[in-house]
Order: structure tokens, then C-alpha cells, then sequence
């Protein structure tokens, strides 16, 4: 019999030392992820005891911790200084829904307990000082960002700016936008009132159009087609069919212009100056699926873009039809694009071919000003030099004297693409209008979406294209 | 191969050094908890350090006076769970509406006291309990069965394994489990040989005789109604857990152990399958996080822990008040978080030492009674402990069980306890060397199991000349000597009154006589092993029956291995020491010493 007891002394053992290893896990494996579960109360509640780092653009402060005045236990009180224009950037801070974009994302640095403020931490509360965050300074450029904005009071949309060369995104405006400060209140009734009004508006406020959503990028899709064309070997001058309307393989539905390109034939440069949707269907067609897709992919899309947003990936469909293949062409079928990902299109092609990958922090900086960490600007090549200038001068040929009219700045080289998608009558049509200066170098991605306050059709060179220059007006 | 002989003595010091270390811990907690909550010492510190370190010193004096051969380890081992609760009840106090738990829990835990020195002082012959199997069955099914009578059970959380009696909550498991403990080990010391017994062998497994099933069958049918009705997978792994552990204990079959986990695995899924409230609970135990609003408990016990860490947010410094029931179901939890995984690590193994005690005293113990109800007990402690505390750290679906020592509840404390009391006399009598040479005194020796016989060379040498003989053992029925060396009866098992000097029997069924007794009736001498071999040497002698005639060396009645039986022997040159130098007899109990700890088939005393 003590055989057996001892055998189940053994079997104890093992239960104890399955406890024992289950708490090691706890503490070793699932630590990070607990930690920044949006449900841990107790994370949060150590997050707003300590005095949070602000997150600049450029010089702005655009959030602050600072001493708290009403009756909560809480020490410190998280400011946006302008709130609804860089919520999609700084995201929110409450204490009961959590955290998001910046705030989420750089959380441990912002909060000072980030891996490379550990000395600092430890010194900190040695010396009975109250721990410092980390501040997050951003790519965005306050003129710009409030131009962007004002360009697009009215409208349901989204506009980015970026710097060609860096990938600096700088400006990132969305509308219509929220107010963070409603949910960083100390006051945690109002927080759950003002978050169940936004969760349950209609419009959508706390969705960032610019990154975090993909849309049918219409005509503008035609720069990613175009690309592709020029690397396989066509020139701007390659005369294409372009009959006036087009009966889709193996349907009954028809394809037509929507701008005059004739019936006959035109070249690539006129068919993407005058947006000749038979044409880019007839050269999708030639060039294939594969190409166009791995064209699409080169510039970023199948890719999640601006990590410290959430951002996207934008989408080149597989498996197409021939029909399918051809609406694909033109932006529409199931193709879907971030404004972001249109601009990063842009952003390539003035770059002379290569892409520098968007980012939106360009430095976290330590209370005592010591940097922790700086963006290293990552390029690739995704178009030949050569393609990608000859797709600067079409772009420019679209806004001189195309679809793209609204954006001339005179003495100034624009260039752009406009794009107006429809999916069917029921869903609402988004105007695009993706667009570069030069000196300064600038991209603008402007998109919009039509909704009730708008009752009639938007179009891209129409409605987008006017705010694309009224940003890059404002960068000069 | 012979260990040394180990006689045990009295560590009264060790154990009061151990005891106010233990209490320190927790108290040391309580202070701290005052002094980082509010920059202060806890303004009635002086009458707790009183009252806590007073009822230390009554528990040891208690134990040193009626058991004094007791583990001491167990009572510091308890009085630090204790202390580490009642700190973390006192400082979720602070932060609760709730009336003040420290001292009801105190006086809780003064009741379940005065219940151990109750026992301890009362309970001389735990051997008692094992006349009335049937009896203790049925209080243990009733018991376990009371929180689904409709008006009396309450259901807490989902599982239901409450009553409420007069306002008073209580959770029967907490009883039942020493209740069936000891029924269970009536039942298998009696019917282990039978239950040995092999059946068809399938696989290379001998499985049980399928008219063996009943009593196994009983347990895995209520452990399925526990679940199901009940909802609680704790309460019913602890029991089914513990019959299964016991009756491979009592047969050694290794079979017994696959049968019941497949039992349990197929009824327990079939019960998740069917009973959508128990999966329920599997779901929140596997993906907690998609119910955030339904399985907060599990959710908050991992923040707490995670956001604790390695070290803990310190005494007060934690957020008790985020988990649901920190002080009862979620005390680790809560606990945890606040001496970090350090320190619920720390606790966990003073359960786990508090545990390999309680297995410690069965194998030291010599009656099987004894041995399957110590190990039942500990077994049952163990398999509490693992439930409640794998189940708050997600290792296990979450249940309704109490952490023993730990959590609030009056019933918990009493019954942990009365658990702790009766081990510690179960050690007490297997340790003390009064007992055993009481029973030398007596002219009987209990050996448990009949399998092997030990001698000394001494006694060897002794039984050349016959002065001594080897054991008369029969497994079936009983011999009884007087002082005098002669049988007084062979056949009935009652206890006899046989004379005012003669010593009290009490109770024990199985005696069988010592080899250190001279007098029996022998025919032939038995022959000698003479001096040429190895001190410590394992002699292997086969005999045969037909060539011992006369003799009955010990036997194991297996009707398997009916005839040429092995007889394993040991020398042991080691005269037995530590004894007690005036006792009434100068041949001390060799019997006991010397054995492999590793031969599975001796039943004597282990090292230590």
C-alpha cells in the first residue's frame, strides 16, 4: 500500500507543479496582452495616476495630462486641445472604454512604462517624484491639418497628407469627427452617456475614414493600372480601344464613358487624362489580373499601412472573370482602397518610383528631452523612374486640361487623378481626388462620401479636387 | 539496504518557533495593509497581536499536551493560511459596505479551534470510526446531496453547493468530505482483497470484475448529478477524485485509476454536451474574454494577477474590489495580486507541504484504515485546493469550492479544521513510541498486511534457538494474545475483557502476533539464516508449505499465488534505538524497522 501512497504523493506533485507553472505562464506569456486588454480597469487605473506624456504635432501639443481639479480620485485629467481635428490621430484615453490609436498604441511609452523608461521609472520613484511619460511627436502639420479641416466641413470624408520623399502623413482629417475630451471626463456617467451617443450615431463619428476604412477607389485606380501598363512596356502614347461603350464578356451589362473619348481609339495618356473608362477596361483586359494585382501590391495594397492607427489593408480582388477583371480595371467590382493607400499611390510615382512607407511618429521623447525613439524613413522601388515620370506628366495633363481642372494653381505644378465610384443606387457614391504639388512636395488623398446632408451625386473633379488645392495652397 | 531505524520525538520547541513564525506572516500583512493604506499602524493592533499570537500559543499547548507526537509542521502550515486570510479579509474590509469580516472570520476560525483541541483531547483511537461504513456513506451522500433540496439549497453564482439554515450559509461539501473519507476507507480496508481481484484483461490492463463496479459506479453517478445539478465541476472532481485515488490505494491496481478517469471524461462530456449551463462555464473558462460581461470574475482574477506581477502591488495596494467574491471563491485572486505570483506560489506550496504531511502520516501508519483515511484525507484536501485555485487561475473551468483556510465562511474553517485534527492524531499515533510499545506491552502488533515479515539478525539469531518464531498470521481470522503469551481466542473478532492488568484492545480487528513474542506453539523450529551474509542483505527464501509443515509463515491469501509463496526477509543488524529506555519490555518493536521503503509490499514504518 505505500507503493500506492506513494504514488499518488507523486500525482500530487504533479497537480501542485501544474498550478505552479499556470501561474508562470500568467505572469511570463499573457502579462503583455492582459495588461493591454481594453477591459483591464486596473491598467487604466494606474495609467491615469501617473502623469501621462503629451503627444505633439510638430510643436502643437495636441493631448496633456494635467492635475486633476474635480472631486475623482484620479490625479491627473488627459486635455485635447483641439479635439474633434486630431481625433484620429491621439484616438481617446477613458477610463472605462479603454484606449485607442495613439493613446493605445504608444500607451507604455505615454505612460512611462515602456521597456526604455525603466531606469528612469526606478529613479523616479526612488527620488519620491511622480513618474513622467514619454512624449509622441507626430508627423502632422498643424496648418495643414487645420486647412484639411476646413476644407471639409460639410462633407463626410476623409483627407491625408503626406510628404512624398519620408512618408510622413501630414495632415489626417476625417469628418465628421468626435470629441475625446467627452470620453477622458472624470465624470464617468457622462463618459457612458457620450459614448453610447457616439457608438449609436448614425454617421459614424469615431470611424477614421483616412486609414482604418477601405472604399472603392474609382477612376483613381486608373494611376495603379497606368503604372502597370508603362513597366509592361507601353508608353504614353499607345493607342488604346476606347469605343464608346463596351458590352462586358459573358454579360448582357454595357460599359460606357462617362466624358467624351470618342469611339474610336486614344492613347494611355489621353485615356487617363479624360478617365476613359473603356479604355482602362480594354487595357486591364490586356495586361491581366496577375499584373495589375502585383502592380497594386508593389504600392502597398494587401499591406496593413500606419500600425499605431490600426490602419487597413487596401484589397486588389482574386479570382476575376474577365467582366470582373475589367470593372476591376476602372476601381470598381470589389476593389478597396484607403485614402491613404490612393495617396501612397501618388506618393510613389513623385518619388521617382520609389515608396517610403507612411508614418505618423516621428520621435518619442523622455521627460528630460532625451530621444527613445526616431522613424528611420524605410523606401522601395515599385515603379521604374522612367514610368514613374511619365506618370507625373499625365497627372499633371489631367489637372491642366482633364478631369482634374478644379485643382490648377496657377504657376504651380499639380498634377492629379479624379475618381467617382457608384456601386449601385442604394449605396452612397464616394468622389476622390488624389493629387501632388511640387515645391514643397506634397500629396493630397482627398475622399468623400456622399450621405443625406449632400442630395445630389459627388463627383471627384467636381467636389474633391477643389479640396485637394485648397490644402495645397495651404502648404505654401 | 536497511535504513536506519527512526524513532520520533516530541518537537514541542520547533513547533512554537514555527507556529509564531507562521502567525508573523499574516500579521505582518495586517500591518502593512494599515500602514500603506493610510500611513498609519492599524489603531488596534496591540489587542489583535494578543488574540492572534494567544490562540497560537493555546494551539500549541493543546497539541503538545494531547498529541504530542503530532507533525508539527501542520499546525504552523495552518495558522499561516490562516493569518495570510484573515490579513487579505481584513483588507478587502477596507474597501467593502459589507459588516467586517476579520472578526467573524476570527471567531470562525476560534470554533474550529475549539473543535481541533476537542478532538485532539477526545478523539484517542481515530480507528473508531471505521465500525460504521454504511452509516458514514449515507450521512456523506446526504450531505453532499442537501443544496439541492428545493428552499434549503441556495444557488451562488451558478454552481449550487450552498445551504441555508437559519441565515446561516453552509457548504456541505466542506463536512462530506471527512465524512466520506473515512466511509470510503471503512469500505476499501475491508474489501481490498476482493476488490484485487482481476477481471478480464484488456489491452494489458486487468480491468475490475464487473460485479466490483457497484460502489464506483454509485460515486460516478452522483459525481455526474453534482455537475449537473449542482453545476459545480470542483465539487465533483474532489469526490470522484477522491474514491478513485482511494480504491487504487487500497488494490493497487493501476486499472482502477483508467477506469475512473474514462468515467469521468465520457460522463463529463456527455454532461457538456447535454447540460448547456455546464458549458457554459467551459466557454467562459476557455474564452472568458468573450463574455466580458458574464465571466468578470475570471476576467478581473487575471488582471489582478497580470497586473500584480511577479511581486505584487503590495498589502492594500490591489483591487480587491474589482473581483467578485475576493473574499470567498476568489480569495487566491485576490490575494495574489496583491503579494504577486510570488507569493500565491509561496502559498501554494505550504499547501502542498501541508498535503505531503497528511501522506506523510498514512505511510507511516499501520492499520489500512488508518492508511486509506489519512491519504483519503490529505488526497481530498489536495484536490480542494487544485479546483479552487486552478479554477481562478484558469486552469481549470472556475467553481464554487472554498480555499481552505483562506476564504471567508464559518463551514469551510470548522471543517478544515476538524480535517487538520484528525491527521494530526492519526500522526500522533503513528509516531508515538508509547503506542508502540503499548502494543509490544500487550504481546500484539499490528501488521497491516501479511506480505512480508521483518527480523533483525538478533531475532534471527533468536529464532535459530528458538527462543522466538516467526509471525502466526492469519489473514481470516484473528489471534489474540494475553500477557502471558497465549492465544485467548481465534476466532472472535470482538474484544475481550481478559483481566484487569490486561491492556485495552481497542477496537483493533486485524491483529496479528509479533514474531518478538515467545510461546507459540510450534512444532518445528524454524531454520535459521546463519551469519554469512552481508549485514543489510535481502534474503529471498522460497518455502514450501508442504516442507514448513506446522508453520504458517505470513502469507498473502491470494488465491492467485496460493502455494510457493516468496517470503521476502531483511536483515537488519541495526538495533532499534531511540526507544524509550524504561519501557515495560526490553525487546524493542524490530519488527518494524529495516524494510526497502521501495518494496512495494512492505507495510512497516518508513524513514523519515
Amino acid at each position: 500500500m505505500n507503493r500506492h501512497i506513494r504514488f499518488v504523493s507523486l500525482v500530487s506533485a504533479l497537480m501542485v507543479f501544474a498550478l505552479l507553472g499556470n501561474l508562470t505562464y500568467i505572469n511570463l506569456a499573457r502579462e503583455d496582452s492582459l495588461e493591454a486588454s481594453p477591459y483591464n480597469t486596473r491598467a487604466r487605473q494606474a495609467d491615469f495616476d501617473v502623469h501621462r506624456g503629451q503627444i505633439l504635432a510638430g510643436d502643437t501639443v495636441i493631448a496633456d495630462s494635467v492635475p486633476s481639479t474635480d472631486q475623482s480620485s484620479f490625479t491627473y485629467q488627459r486635455v485635447y486641445a483641439n479635439g474633434p481635428l486630431y481625433a484620429p490621430i491621439t484616438g481617446f484615453f477613458s477610463y472605462i472604454y479603454g484606449t485607442s490609436r495613439i493613446e493605445n498604441s504608444y500607451n507604455r511609452d505615454l505612460a512611462g512604462s515602456s521597456s526604455s523608461q525603466w531606469l528612469q521609472h526606478l529613479i523616479d520613484v526612488a527620488s519620491g517624484r511622480t513618474p513622467q511619460g514619454a512624449s509622441v511627436v507626430t508627423t502632422i502639420n498643424p496648418t495643414l491639418q487645420q486647412a484639411a479641416w476646413n476644407a471639409l466641413q460639410g462633407y463626410d470624408g476623409a483627407i491625408v497628407a503626406m510628404d512624398p520623399h519620408t512618408g510622413a502623413v501630414l495632415a489626417l482629417v476625417t469628418s465628421p469627427s468626435y470629441d475625446p475630451n467627452l470620453l477622458a471626463s472624470h465624470d464617468l456617467g457622462a463618459v457612458q452617456d457620450s459614448w453610447a451617443q457616439l457608438t449609436t450615431d448614425p454617421t459614424d463619428p469615431m470611424t477614421d475614414r483616412g486609414t482604418r476604412e477601405t472604399y472603392p477607389p474609382g477612376s483613381t485606380f486608373k494611376l495603379v493600372v497606368a503604372s502597370a501598363a508603362l513597366e509592361k512596356g507601353y508608353t504614353p502614347d499607345t493607342m488604346i480601344d476606347t469605343p464608346s461603350s463596351l458590352q462586358l464578356p459573358n454579360s448582357s451589362s454595357w460599359l460606357s464613358n462617362s466624358t467624351n473619348c470618342g469611339d474610336t481609339q486614344v492613347t494611355l495618356a489621353r485615356a487617363l487624362q479624360m478617365s476613359c473608362n473603356t479604355a482602362f477596361a480594354n487595357l486591364g483586359a490586356a495586361l491581366g489580373q496577375d499584373a495589375i494585382r502585383a502592380q497594386a501590391d508593389k504600392f502597398g495594397f494587401d499591406t496593413t499601412h500606419l500600425p499605431e492607427l490600426g490602419g487597413a489593408a487596401s484589397r486588389f480582388p482574386t479570382g476575376l472573370d474577365d467582366a470582373q477583371l475589367m470593372l476591376s480595371s476602372i476601381g470598381q467590382f470589389n476593389v478597396a482602397a484607403t485614402p491613404l493607400q490612393m495617396g501612397m499611390v501618388v506618393s510613389a510615382l513623385v518619388n521617382g518610383g520609389q515608396l517610403a512607407e507612411p508614418y505618423l511618429v516621428d520621435e518619442v521623447r523622455a521627460p528630460d528631452l532625451q530621444v527613445l525613439y526616431t522613424h528611420d524613413t524605410h523606401v522601395t522601388q515599385v515603379v521604374s523612374p522612367a514610368t514613374a515620370q511619365s506618370m507625373q506628366d499625365m497627372m499633371v495633363a489631367v489637372v491642366a486640361n482633364g478631369t482634374g481642372t478644379a485643382a490648377r494653381i496657377p504657376g504651380v505644378t499639380v498634377g492629379g487623378k479624379s475618381g467617382t465610384a457608384e456601386t449601385d443606387s442604394d449605396n452612397p457614391n464616394y468622389a476622390w481626388f488624389v493629387s501632388y504639388a511640387l515645391n514643397p512636395d506634397i500629396v493630397v488623398s482627398v475622399f468623400l462620401q456622399r450621405d443625406e446632408k449632400t442630395p445630389v451625386d459627388l463627383w471627384g473633379g467636381a467636389n474633391a479636387a477643389p479640396l485637394a488645392k485648397e490644402v495645397i495652397l495651404a502648404s505654401r | 539496504m536497511a535504513p536506519e531505524t527512526r524513532a520520533y520525538r516530541i518537537r514541542g520547541a520547533a513547533q512554537l518557533v514555527l507556529i509564531l513564525f507562521g502567525q508573523s506572516i499574516g500579521f505582518i500583512g495586517y500591518l502593512l495593509t494599515g500602514l500603506f493604506r493610510d500611513n498609519a499602524w492599524p489603531t488596534m493592533w496591540p489587542i489583535i497581536a494578543i488574540c492572534w499570537y494567544g490562540l497560537g500559543i493555546v494551539i500549541h499547548i493543546g497539541v503538545r499536551v494531547a498529541i504530542p507526537y503530532a507533525d508539527p509542521i501542520m499546525t504552523p502550515l495552518v495558522l499561516t493560511l490562516t493569518g495570510l486570510g484573515l490579513a487579505e479579509l481584513h483588507r478587502i474590509d477596507l474597501t467593502s459596505d459589507t459588516s467586517p469580516m476579520l472578526y467573524t472570520q476570527f471567531f470562525a476560525t476560534l470554533i474550529g479551534v475549539a473543535a481541533f483541541l476537542a478532538v485532539i483531547f477526545l478523539l484517542k483511537d481515530p480507528h473508531r470510526l471505521k465500525g460504521y461504513p454504511f452509516l458514514l456513506s449515507a450521512l456523506g451522500f446526504v450531505l453532499l446531496l442537501l443544496p439541492l433540496i428545493p428552499g434549503l439549497g441556495t444557488s451562488v453564482y451558478g454552481s449550487r453547493i450552498w445551504i441555508n439554515i437559519a441565515g446561516f450559509s453552509f457548504q456541505p461539501a466542506e463536512i462530506a468530505k471527512i465524512v466520506l473519507a473515512a466511509s470510503f476507507a471503512a469500505y476499501l480496508a475491508d474489501k481490498r482483497e476482493v476488490l484485487s481481484s482481476a477481471g478480464r484483461r484488456v489491452l494489458g490492463v486487468d480491468l475490475p470484475r464487473m460485479r466490483d463496479l457497484g460502489p464506483v459506479m454509485v460515486m460516478w453517478g452522483l459525481s455526474l448529478a453534482i455537475m449537473v445539478f449542482e453545476n459545480d465541476l470542483g465539487t465533483s472532481l474532489l469526490f470522484f477524485g477522491l474514491f478513485v485515488m482511494m480504491i487504487y490505494v487500497a488494490t493497487g491496481k493501476a486499472s482502477w485509476i483508467i477506469l475512473g478517469l474514462a468515467l469521468f471524461a465520457a460522463g463529463g462530456a456527455a454532461v457538456i454536451r447535454f447540460a448547456g449551463h455546464v458549458q457554459r462555464r467551459i466557454d467562459f473558462w476557455l474564452h472568458p474574454f468573450d463574455y466580458p460581461d458574464d465571466a468578470t470574475q475570471i476576467i478581473q482574477a487575471q488582471f489582478g494577477l497580470s497586473h500584480g506581477g511577479l511581486l505584487g502591488s503590495g498589502w492594500g495596494l490591489g483591487r480587491p474590489d474589482l473581483i467578485i467574491f475576493s473574499y470567498s471563491d476568489m480569495i487566491s485572486a485576490a490575494l495574489g495580486e496583491e503579494i504577486g505570483i510570488v507569493g500565491l506560489m509561496a502559498v501554494i506550496v505550504l499547501y502542498a507541504l501541508l498535503v505531503f504531511r497528511g501522506l506523510k502520516t498514512s505511510l507511516l501508519a499501520m492499520d489500512p484504515f488508518i492508511k486509506l483515511f489519512a491519504a483519503g484525507l490529505s488526497f481530498a484536501f489536495l484536490l480542494q485546493t487544485f479546483a479552487i485555485i486552478g479554477g481562478v487561475t484558469r486552469l481549470l473551468p472556475l467553481t464554487g469550492l472554498t480555499t481552505p483556510f483562506l476564504s471567508q465562511g464559518g463551514s469551510s474553517v470548522i471543517a478544515n479544521w476538524l480535517l487538520i485534527a484528525i491527521l494530526m492524531v492519526m500522526s500522533h499515533r503513528a509516531r508515538s513510541p508509547l503506542t508502540q510499545l503499548e502494543v509490544s506491552a500487550s504481546g500484539v502488533t499490528e501488521l497491516a498486511e501479511e506480505h512480508t515479515q521483518v527480523f533483525s539478525t538478533r531475532e534471527l539469531a533468536q529464532i535459530g534457538t528458538g527462543a522466538i518464531h516467526p509471525v502466526q498470521s492469519i489473514t481470516a481470522h484473528q489471534v489474540r494474545l494475553g500477557p502471558d503469551g497465549r492465544p485467548l481466542d481465534t476466532v472472535d473478532d470482538t474484544p475481550k475483557e481478559t483481566g484487569a492488568d490486561t491492556p485495552d484492545w481497542s477496537g483493533d480487528e486485524e491483529l496479528t502476533q509479533a514474531a518478538s513474542v515467545p510461546g507459540l506453539g510450534m512444532t518445528q523450529p524454524f531454520t535459521p539464516f546463519t551469519g554469512d551474509h552481508a549485514q543489510g542483505e535481502e534474503i529471498t527464501t522460497h518455502l514450501d508449505p508442504a516442507s514448513a509443515t506446522g508453520v504458517e509463515i505470513t502469507r498473502h491469501l491470494d488465491t492467485a499465488s496460493a502455494t510457493g509463496e516468496e517470503v521476502t526477509t531483511f536483515l537488519d543488524t541495526a538495533p532499534a534505538t531511540g526507544e524509550d529506555a524504561s519501557a515495560p519490555r526490553p525487546t524493542p518493536p524490530d519488527t518494524r524497522t529495516g524494510a526497502d521503503p521501495a518494496d512495494d509490499d512492505y507495510f512497516g514504518r518508513g524513514t523519515e
